[in-house]
């Protein structure tokens, strides 16, 4: 680990994109289960994961990413789903 | 050469901020500061600087604002006084230790309760261990001088950090003086362009500010605010001399006055410290030798140098114009530390004095003096810490 002397001023991250390096996925008490039955590709969840953590391909989302999401549910809120059925479900981590 | 002039201590800060010309200001009144950013409010108005003024409902906002403008990248000021410097306190920590060197004039007040709202020290005393530079005005000439060599000081690449600008509200703030102002150009080419470390506003280089730091690495942080702190002493002695260059007038971490010579010496801040000087003067002329110093650099404090300049004194007196109920004054434990760094042991004494703005008069430096006399003749305190002019 770094000394104070190099480290930078004030607490600053002078550098943009290092999110990725930390591995948020360990604070997870809830995972987030994708059901592709029910998805009906709106992005939503892609939109409003405040991680980044809903990966997505040439338009298209695929699973999730669980090295980072930190399970806070709020892909599962705002997914509307298909029929009322959700595409992402809750799931206790360890059950 | 400049211009002189009366002015009141709040009209000479107005002034300086005028010529420095910040960025932003955030702007929010309380008494006695009020004037001086009513004044420089009329400056922006009237299309005389090109700050963008923020008006905001809470001393916290104004802070706030000023850190949002400081990280920004822009060169940042306000101004408060007591209860304003109270209700900024979180943010106060957050400036310092975001390293921005934010400038903020303190017009020195009481703190409530009960509601008090005339000069003394217990405002910034309570904010010495936040993390900012603290300079003392004596008068409007040093509050104004202090302001100009403030920003300098605060944007040092060595220090990056903000500076209080301490003055006596009312007692300097409201009394007009004579004084000097330097010509707007000279002050404009002294404080010169400010280029921050890392500008938010940097949109090709972004940077995060005020990211969680955990036990891992936030104490390394802490120790990098005590090293900018130590960098201040030099700094503050280069920028003193570069403005004796343009103004003529000499500043030093202290002041020292009558003290080479000095068997009983006084240590007192601000205004209190004319009237002091005053009284110096006549026990020197009745034989007895009094001197005084006049701390300039509060935050960090020169330990060292304190020390050595009381050396010869068998008898130290400090006076404090705020009081640590159950401890010493502010300034008294300061000194006291000094004396740590080369083991001289004087006969120390603490007064508390002109507290909500009780007038300091020429009795009670004298009553100070003769009872150090005394403490003089018999090598014996008595009480060691007391009260000047209040009702038993
Ligand atoms: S649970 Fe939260 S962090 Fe994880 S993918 Fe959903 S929105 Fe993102
Ligand atoms: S919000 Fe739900 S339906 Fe929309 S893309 Fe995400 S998983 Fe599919």
């Amino acid at each position: 680990m770094k000394g104070w002397r190099d480290i930078p001023m004030g607490g600053v991250i002078p550098d943009a994109g290092n999110a990725v390096q930390y591995n948020t996925g360990s604070w997870r008490a809830f995972r987030p289960v994708w059901k592709p039955e029910n998805c009906i590709q709106c992005l939503f969840c892609w939109i409003y994961c405040p991680d980044g953590a809903v990966n997505v391909k040439d338009g298209k989302r695929e699973d999730f990413d669980y090295l980072h999401c930190k399970g806070c549910g709020i892909c599962a809120n705002e997914c509307p789903g298909k029929k009322g059925q959700k595409a992402i479900v809750m799931v206790e981590e360890g059950k | 050469m400049g211009k002189k002039l009366a002015l009141t201590g709040n009209q000479a800060v107005a002034t300086a901020m005028k010529q420095i010309n910040p960025d932003v200001c955030a702007a929010y009144p309380i008494t006695p500061q009020t004037e001086i950013m009513q004044r420089f409010a009329t400056f922006v108005a009237d299309g005389e600087v090109d700050t963008e003024l923020i008006t905001v409902e809470s001393e916290h906002s104004a802070m706030s604002a000023c850190i949002g403008a400081a990280a920004g990248g822009g060169r940042v000021m306000t101004a408060t006084s007591s209860q304003g410097l109270a209700l900024m306190w979180e943010m106060l920590y957050i400036a310092s230790g975001m390293r921005l060197p934010i400038v903020m004039p303190v017009v020195n007040r009481a703190l409530s309760a009960p509601i008090n709202i005339h000069g003394d020290h217990s405002d910034s005393m309570g904010a010495r261990d936040s993390g900012w530079i603290q300079l003392y005005s004596e008068n409007a000439q040093e509050a104004y001088d202090n302001v100009i060599q403030a920003v300098k000081i605060g944007e040092h690449p060595d220090v990056r950090l903000p500076v209080m600008v301490c003055m006596d509200g009312f007692i300097i703030s409201h009394s007009i003086e004579s004084m000097e102002l330097l010509p707007d150009d000279v002050v404009k080419e002294f404080v010169g362009e400010y280029r921050a470390t890392y500008p938010l506003l940097d949109v090709d280089h972004p940077v995060t500010y005020g990211p969680l730091v955990l036990p891992d690495y936030y104490m390394e942080f802490k120790r990098q605010q005590h090293e900018a702190m130590l960098h201040v002493k030099d700094v503050v002695l280069e920028v003193a001399k570069e403005f004796e260059r343009i103004s003529g007038r000499s500043y030093g971490l202290f002041e020292s006055y009558r003290l080479d010579d000095a068997e009983i010496a006084v240590v007192i801040l601000n205004s209190a410290a004319g009237t002091m000087k005053d009284v110096v003067d006549s026990y020197r002329d009745r034989g007895i030798k009094v001197g005084l110093l006049k701390p300039r650099l509060f935050r960090p404090f020169p330990y060292r140098e304190v020390a050595e300049a009381l050396g010869n004194a068998k008898v130290v007196g400090v006076l404090d114009r705020a009081d640590s109920f159950g401890g010493f004054g502010p300034t008294y434990m300061e000194v006291a530390s000094a004396f740590t760094t080369n083991g001289a042991r004087p006969l120390m004494l603490n007064w508390i004095y002109g507290l909500g703005g009780r007038d300091f008069m020429p009795e009670h430096a004298e009553q100070a003096i003769q009872q150090m006399v005394k403490v003089l003749e018999t090598g014996e305190v008595e009480v060691q810490k007391d009260y000047l002019g209040v009702r038993e």
